[in-house]
C-alpha cells in the first residue's frame, strides 16, 4: 500500500507518480490522505489500480480514469469521473453536479445523492446512484445505464439519446422527448448486473424504465419548412 | 467565477475568532476571485450607536479632521476608527440620515459602503490575501460575516464594483453569476426611489431585496421573489443585522456548498474553502437545493 499525503506533496506529485505506473505495475494500492477538497485528484489514471481518497474531493476527481478502481470516502466535487473511460469510480457520501459528465465507459457508483446534471451527455458510462439525482440528468445521454434508487429531479433525460435511464422512486418531471418505456424482462436483468455492480441490493423490479421517444434526434420531413 | 465565503456562528465562544475563520476561507478561494475582494462583517450591537463605512481614494486627506467635522456638523459625538482606505464612523443612531446630507458638503468624494447597527464592510481591488492583510480582517470579532473574491465578468474591476454590496441598513449581499434583466430592473428600482453607485449587475440584486424589505418582506420572503423577478444565473449569499440567506437560481451552475454544526453554518462556493473549519470532519455536509431559500436567524 502506498500512501500519499496530498497536502504534504501536491497534486503533480502525485497525479505524476499514478500517470508513471503502466499495466504491469506492482503497486497497485494506493491510499491518498488529506485531500482537502482540491481539485483534479488522481485525473487520467491509466492503470489497473486501487486508489482510496480519504476525505472529500474538490472538482474532476478520476477525470479521464481508465481501468482503475477510485473510491472516495468522502463527498466528490463537480464533475467526479468526467469522460471515465472504463474502471469503476465509487463516492462513498454526496456528489456534486456533472457527475459522470460525457462518460464512456466503466461504472461510477455514488453511494449518497448527485446533484444537478448528473450522467449529462453520457456515452455508454454505466452509473448506479443509491440516493437521488437533481435536475436535467442525462441531458442529451447517447449510451450507456443510469440507475436511480431513490428520487430524479426535474426535466429527466431532456433531449435524450439512447441512454436507458431506471429510476425507483419518483421523477419530478421529464424532459424533452424522454418517455416511460416497458420494462421487459432483458431489462430487468440489465439491472440486476447493474445493481450488482453498484453494490446496491435494490429490487430491480420496483424500477421503471424510461428512455428517448426518438422524436427529438430524427429528422422529420414535415418540420423541413422550420430549418 | 467569484468565490463566495460565509460564516454564521451559533456559538459565542467562535466570535472572537470569525474574522480569522473567514480570512481563510476567503484567502483559499483566490483563484475563484483574484481581482479584488471585500468582506461584510456583523459586530455586536451596542443600542444607541449607528455605524457608517466609508471609503476615500484619498485617505489622508479625507479622514482627517472628519471626526471633529461631523461631530460639529451634527451636534454629536462622533468617532472615526481608520483603516487603511475605510473607516468606520460611529454616532448616534438617529443621526444617520444627517450625518449622509452632512458627508456630501463635508468630503463630496468620500462613499458610503454600508451603514447599519452592526455591519462594517471592507473591500478593494487586489489578491484576496492582500486585501485581507491591508484591512487586518483577521484580527476582527463578530456574529457573522460575508466574505467575496471577485472575477468580474461584466463590469469594471474597481472598488465600488467588488462586493459585498450593501443597499440598506445592516443588509449586504454577494453573488456568483450574472444577471441578465439588471439593466431593465435597475430603471425600475430607480422609478421607486433607490440609487446606484455603478454600473454593476449585482449592485440591481442588493437594491432589489432592499427594496423588498423596505415594502415589509423579511429576509426570506425578499429571496422567494427573487427568483419571479431576476433572471439570470445566481448564487447569492446575503446578511442581515442578525440574519444569514443562502439563494441558487433554477439552473443552479454556480456552486455552493454548505456545513452546519452545533457552532456554525458555513457557505463555501467549493469544500476547500472550509477545509478548516472547527469539527468540519463530523459537520453535516450537503449542497443547497436550486430555487430554495435557506436561511438562519440569531
Amino acid at each position: 500500500m502506498q500512501t500519499f499525503d496530498l497536502e504534504a506533496e501536491g497534486l503533480r506529485a502525485l497525479n505524476a507518480s499514478l500517470h508513471a505506473l503502466k499495466g504491469d505495475t506492482n503497486t497497485t494500492a494506493w491510499e491518498i490522505i488529506n485531500p482537502r477538497g482540491s481539485h483534479a485528484i488522481a485525473v487520467g489514471v491509466d492503470a489497473p489500480l486501487d486508489i482510496t481518497v480519504r476525505g472529500s474531493t474538490g472538482y474532476y476527481c478520476a477525470g479521464m480514469n481508465k481501468l482503475a478502481t477510485i473510491r472516495v470516502a468522502g463527498n466528490a466535487g463537480p464533475g467526479v469521473a468526467e469522460n471515465m473511460m472504463s474502471g469503476t469510480v465509487i463516492i462513498d457520501g454526496d456528489a456534486s453536479q456533472y457527475a459522470g459528465a460525457t462518460g464512456r465507459g466503466g461504472t461510477l457508483v455514488i453511494k449518497g445523492n448527485a446533484a444537478s446534471r448528473c450522467g449529462i451527455s453520457m456515452k455508454g458510462i454505466d452509473i448506479v446512484v443509491h440516493g437521488n439525482v437533481g435536475h436535467m440528468s442525462a441531458f442529451m445521454a447517447q449510451s450507456g445505464n443510469l440507475v436511480v434508487c431513490g428520487d430524479a429531479g426535474e426535466a429527466l433525460g431532456d433531449s435524450l439519446y439512447e441512454a436507458r435511464l431506471f429510476v425507483r422512486g419518483s421523477v419530478k418531471s421529464l424532459g424533452a422527448d424522454c418517455i416511460e418505456k416497458e420494462m421487459r424482462p432483458e431489462h430487468v436483468e440489465l439491472l440486476r448486473d447493474l445493481l450488482v455492480r453498484g453494490d446496491c441490493d435494490a429490487d430491480p423490479s420496483e424500477f421503471r424504465r424510461y428512455g428517448s421517444a426518438r422524436k427529438l434526434y430524427n429528422f422529420d420531413i414535415d418540420n423541413a419548412s422550420a430549418y | 467565477m467569484c468565490g463566495i465565503v460565509g460564516l454564521f456562528l451559533k456559538d459565542r465562544a467562535l466570535e472572537p475568532r470569525l474574522g480569522a475563520l473567514l480570512t481563510e476561507m476567503l484567502v483559499t478561494m483566490t483563484d475563484r476571485g483574484p481581482d479584488s475582494a471585500g468582506i461584510a462583517v456583523y459586530r455586536g450591537a451596542e443600542p444607541g450607536k449607528w455605524l457608517l463605512t466609508v471609503q476615500s481614494a484619498a485617505p489622508d486627506r479625507d479622514f482627517a479632521g472628519l471626526a471633529d467635522d461631523l461631530g460639529a456638523a451634527l451636534g454629536a459625538a462622533v468617532t472615526l476608527r481608520e483603516k487603511d482606505t475605510h473607516a468606520v464612523i460611529e454616532l448616534p443612531a438617529g443621526k444617520a440620515d444627517a450625518a449622509r446630507t452632512a458627508l456630501k458638503e463635508l468630503r463630496p468624494d468620500l462613499r458610503i459602503m454600508g451603514s447599519g447597527e452592526s455591519i462594517e464592510i471592507y473591500k478593494e481591488v487586489g489578491l484576496p490575501g492582500d486585501v485581507a492583510a491591508r484591512f487586518d480582517l483577521a484580527s476582527m470579532s463578530g456574529s457573522h460575516g460575508i466574505g467575496h473574491t471577485r472575477m468580474a465578468t461584466e463590469s469594471a474591476v474597481t472598488t465600488l464594483g467588488a462586493h459585498p454590496f450593501s443597499t440598506g441598513p445592516d443588509q449586504c449581499l454577494v453573488h456568483n453569476g450574472s444577471l441578465s434583466n439588471h439593466n431593465s430592473l435597475r430603471r425600475k428600482l430607480v422609478q421607486a426611489g433607490k440609487s446606484f453607485e455603478t454600473e454593476n449587475d449585482t449592485e440591481v440584486a442588493a437594491a432589489y431585496l432592499s427594496w423588498k424589505m423596505e415594502q415589509g418582506s423579511d429576509l426570506g420572503e425578499a429571496l422567494e421573489a427573487s427568483l419571479q423577478d431576476l433572471d439570470g444565473f445566481y448564487t447569492f449569499v446575503v446578511g442581515t443585522r442578525d440574519g444569514f440567506g443562502v439563494l441558487r437560481d433554477p439552473i443552479a451552475c454556480k456552486p455552493a456548498v454548505m456545513a452546519e454544526t452545533d457552532q456554525y453554518v458555513a457557505f463555501g462556493s467549493e469544500y476547500r474553502a472550509m477545509v478548516n473549519l472547527p469539527g468540519i470532519e463530523t459537520a453535516r455536509v450537503w449542497e443547497p437545493e436550486p430555487s430554495t431559500v435557506y436561511f438562519w436567524k440569531h
